[in-house]
């Protein structure tokens, strides 16, 4: 099996961005995924942000783990370079990346068998980091590549397709975000690209660890009665806090203001997020309320999907490590090697 | 009774109760001879823990300037009652054991073939000091002076160097002086004819420094322009990131900022340390992690992966005695075999073997050069006998005009001017194929990196042939690594000789002493450290050009003979192991008696003594 790479015939129509990119620049090959894959609507949520952010494609690297969501960095943004790492390490390759050279836009990409089981720990120590990032989960409760055995994300009381019951109780990496310290947390359905796409615009503006779990139906192996995480199921018992608007603050906005209340938030590099609520009680500001509030819907069967929580003045692990504004790569012997005369002072007191 | 009558020759072991005070004191020791222009070799012998247990501290005092582990104790200084009897024990007849005769003990707690210097630390301590922990850490600098007054260090020097440790903190400088001050004054007095071991000043010292391995690889980093080091802590590893951490601090701060030109990650196991090293290196910083066995164990799956997918990634090795848990304070070479071949599938790895802290601080910013010139994993293979020891050592040297090897990465000029790029392409036959950096170019130069197979363009393929193609290049790359690594280092014997000896990393100091003391026999040999693998053409002729060949290592399984067997395709037939794994340093006796006995057994007449000068 080799990858097609999709002809780039421009069609004159297509918008343009600020850039001048239509939305075939952030294309990658064609996907190998089963057709309706839940994750290739999520590869399209990211095509439709990026090209709506008039971001340069290769001014972003994506990342991944190993999974069929963790193959799908290469299906968009075909001019960004791509590492598809080993099963569940996304995180740390992601961390050496972002050290390396702060100036890129850093994608993880994982699965719910890449972050929540064997990366489990990987995950957690991502956000403790505060590592800048747009970390996006495509969650499906089972293991699509190795042909459907459950994931830790599967809910308790969930059928496989060949009917095995789940009795473990469920990682929710949504919480897991919150209490790990993610200054960004949110959840979303591959199947709601009004919800996702906003949503992954803000996450890429929000300079600090932002993480979004993607339900995302696997057609081979969730898509049945009995499964959580099918598209009918998710359809049924979505509970979305908020809907959401993102502007980047280059762009002057005048707003519209639709039904609902609405609460702007400042981001760090000066964008605002916008969010009309649906739930006038919901406050993405305070994190032990989201805690809550996920914990008390999911007791009701519900999956509440939107922004979660933000944390607007975040600060990111280049502050955390005080590192200078220069990207690490760029640096060279002559800001890197202290020099001979240093050494032999160096010398002078080890005798 | 015989008694050890010896100048600026003998071996001190200092038997402490760990965490009361005395590493430091015992350190100031060691110094003093360096200061009077005496090699000395100071080792620590110390258990998994971090209070109360034993500790030991062997100081080997040579003006010939043998810094192996020589073997034996002329003097014990038995400071821990656990560990009387063994101490007791461990002393050659006619040696001496100086110990605290505050509360007498029974004569069975002694030998009747050593000499007992006895010395009421206690009492003193009690009587002049009040608080607890003063009377326990001023015992410690007494019986230095005890000790500098028996054996005849100069006052001055110690003086000197308790000056320079208390520099700016002048309250607890005269205590210690009076301190050090009050043993010499009882030794001289009550102990001065007590020991037949005696130092004079000498003049075998030179330009040297005492620096420990891992501070002297943590420096070749700095040096090396490594910014990103990710570690997890493992004994006797972390002093290394440590070191690093210190180092950066001083050297690596950004004067008018204020900003750091490094960071250092305290990953949460092995496996995110190195993936963070992989990360860094594939997006061109320099990075590197530091661990032992088992961290390499953590390790192996993401060593696969920066092999397969060509990432230039420095992994400092400190080794210690395994498997599992092993020996994790003891020394061992036994992770040769673990990382020569780290990973599943076909891999092998680049090696280096330093001998002491000068090859720790060359090598490791050397490994920097070689991972990105060779889009590899570069393993320098420490251990801790190296690692945790303050070691004699020449100089470190930099020569300014040294440019740092960024290896093949495509700029994005280049790109733009049209040259062709194939990630995995082999342009120019040595195997090592161009690489870009992320965000170099806006529609060129991208590529997807990935574990499984691909052609040369970096596309997704699992056909048989690509997959040849690929790793085959990646063999003729291992062939272009032995023109790049260090070359072995032959030590010829005074006389033609037969027998060769294959040896390397910190199995040197003892097999250089070794050597001489063979040649005493009548048993020349000519010796090749070995410094890397690959291995080069040096050692194959080496090899066939001798009948017998030595190879002298530190584990139970001759790890490196294997290798020279599996991977060089020499006859074993012809080698012979010296093996030395019980978690001790190696030291020359023990070389020296296994290699006599082997020629012995093999019927060699050693050449007369008269007829080799
Ligand atoms: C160390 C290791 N163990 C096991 C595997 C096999 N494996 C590949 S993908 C996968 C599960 C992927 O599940 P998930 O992350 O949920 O991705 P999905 O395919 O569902 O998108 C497993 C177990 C592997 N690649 N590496
Ligand atoms: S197996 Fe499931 S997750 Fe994998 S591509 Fe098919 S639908 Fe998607
Ligand atoms: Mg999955």
């Amino acid at each position: 099996m080799t990858y097609v790479t999709k002809p780039r015939l421009h069609h004159p129509t297509l918008a343009k961005n600020r850039l001048g990119f239509t939305r075939r620049d952030y294309e990658g090959n064609v996907s190998t995924l089963c057709a309706g894959c839940g994750h290739d609507s999520i590869s399209a949520a990211l095509i439709q942000a990026f090209w709506e952010l008039s971001i340069e494609p290769h001014r972003v690297a994506k990342l991944s783990g190993i999974g069929c969501s963790s193959k799908t960095p290469d299906y968009f943004l075909g001019n960004s370079h791509g590492f598809n790492t080993v099963h569940g390490r996304m995180p740390s390759v992601l961390t050496g990346a972002n050290l390396a050279n702060r100036d890129l836009i850093y994608l993880g990409v994982s699965g719910d068998g890449d972050s929540a089981s064997i990366g489990l720990g990987q995950f957690g120590h991502v956000m403790r980091r505060g590592v800048n990032m747009t970390y996006i989960l495509e969650n499906n409760g089972v293991y699509g590549l190795t042909k459907g055995q459950f994931s830790a994300t599967a809910d308790k009381g969930s059928k496989a397709k060949r009917g095995q019951v789940n009795t473990e109780a469920p990682v929710d990496t949504v919480s897991l975000a919150l209490i790990m310290g993610a200054t960004f947390v949110a959840r979303s359905f591959s199947g709601d690209k009004h919800q996702l796409v906003p949503l992954v615009k803000a996450a890429i503006a929000h300079e600090g660890a932002a993480f979004i779990d993607v339900i995302s139906p696997c057609v081979a192996f969730n898509n049945h009665p009995g499964s959580t995480k099918s598209y009918d199921y998710v359809r049924e018992h979505n509970e979305a806090v908020n809907r959401l608007d993102f502007w980047p603050s280059r762009e002057a906005i005048t707003v519209e203001y639709k039904d609902g209340q609405v609460i702007e938030v400042a981001q760090h590099d000066g964008s605002i997020i916008k969010l009309r609520k649906t739930h006038p009680d919901y406050d993405p500001g305070d994190r032990t309320r989201a805690l809550t509030y996920i914990q008390q819907h999911q007791a009701l069967g519900e999956v509440v999907t939107g922004l979660l929580y933000l944390h607007p003045e975040a600060e990111d692990l280049h502050a955390h490590l005080n590192t200078c504004e220069v990207a690490f790569n760029r640096l060279g012997e002559k800001e890197l090697c202290p020099g001979a005369g240093m050494l032999e002072k160096i010398n002078a007191a080890l005798r | 009774m015989k008694r050890i009558e010896s100048l600026n020759d003998f071996v001190i072991k200092f038997a402490n109760v760990n965490g009361s005070g005395s590493a430091s004191a015992n350190e100031l020791f060691a110094k003093s001879f360096l200061r009077m222009g005496i090699p000395v070799s100071p080792r620590n012998i110390f258990p998994s823990n971090i209070q109360g247990l034993p500790t030991w501290y062997e100081v080997r005092v040579d003006e010939k300037g043998w810094l192996g582990r020589r073997g034996g104790v002329d003097l014990m200084v038995a400071m821990n009652p656990q560990t009387w009897d063994a101490d007791v024990k461990e002393i050659d007849p006619g040696g001496y054991l100086f110990y605290d005769d505050t509360k007498a003990l029974p004569p069975s707690k002694f030998r009747d073939d050593i000499h007992v210097i006895g010395m009421p630390l206690t009492e003193i301590c009690n009587a002049t000091y009040t608080d607890s922990r003063e009377r326990q850490l001023f015992k410690n600098i007494i019986y230095v002076g005890a000790l500098a007054g028996m054996l005849g260090i100069e006052p001055e020097v110690i003086a000197e160097l308790i000056g320079e440790q208390y520099k700016g903190k002048e309250k607890l400088l005269k205590p210690n002086l009076n301190a050090f001050k009050m043993g010499l004054d009882h030794a001289r007095m009550h102990l001065k004819e007590a020991c037949g071991l005696k130092v004079k000043r000498a003049y075998a010292v030179g330009e040297k420094i005492f620096i420990e391995g891992n501070a002297a690889a943590a420096l070749g980093c700095v040096y090396g322009g490594a910014t990103v080091c990710a570690w997890y802590p493992i004994t006797p590893s972390s002093s290394l990131a440590e070191a690093f951490q210190r180092y950066c601090s001083r050297l690596r701060v950004d004067k008018e900022t204020g900003k750091n030109k490094f960071a250092i990650i305290q990953g949460e196991d092995e496996l995110a340390s190195v993936g963070i090293a992989i990360g860094a290196g594939w997006n061109g910083a320099r990075a590197f992690t530091a661990t032992s066995g088992p961290g390499i164990s953590l390790m192996t799956e993401f060593i696969g992966l920066a092999y397969f997918a060509e990432i230039p990634l420095t992994i400092i090795d400190v080794q210690r005695g395994g498997p599992s848990t092993g020996m994790p304070t003891r020394t061992q070479q036994a992770d040769v075999l673990a990382c020569a071949y780290a990973s599943h599938g076909d891999t092998k790895h680049v090696l280096l073997f330093p001998e002491d802290p000068n090859e720790c601080f060359e090598f490791a910013a050397q490994a920097l050069d070689l991972a990105d010139r060779l889009q590899t994993p570069v393993f320098l293979m420490t251990d801790l006998d190296i690692g945790m020891n303050q070691r004699l050592t020449a100089p470190l040297k930099w020569d300014d005009s040294r440019k740092y090897d960024r290896g093949k990465v495509m700029s994005a000029e280049e790109l733009e001017a049209g040259k062709e790029f194939g990630r995995y392409l082999d342009v120019d036959g040595d195997g090592i194929p161009y690489r870009t950096l992320p965000g170099t170019h806006p529609s060129k130069g991208a590529y997807f990196t990935r574990g499984t197979t691909k052609n040369a363009y970096a596309t997704y393929s699992e056909a048989g042939s690509d997959y040849v193609t690929n790793v085959q290049r990646l063999l003729k790359k291992f062939e272009t690594a032995k023109t790049l690594v260090p070359k072995p280092v032959l030590t010829p014997a005074k006389v033609p000789a037969r027998f060769g000896c294959i040896y390397y990393g910190s199995t040197s100091p003892a097999m250089s002493e070794a050597l001489e003391a063979l040649a005493g026999q009548g048993i020349f040999i000519n010796a090749l450290r070995v410094r890397s693998f690959p291995f080069q053409d040096e050692l194959f002729d080496f090899v066939a050009s001798h009948t017998k060949v030595f190879v002298v290592e530190q584990n139970r399984d001759a790890q490196l003979k294997t290798l020279l067997v599996n991977d060089a395709g020499i006859n074993p037939a012809s080698l012979i192991s010296v093996l030395h794994y019980d978690g001790t340093p190696i030291t020359a006796r023990f070389i020296t008696k296994e290699i006599a006995e082997i020629v012995a057994a093999l019927n060699v007449r050693p050449i007369k003594k008269d007829k080799a000068a």
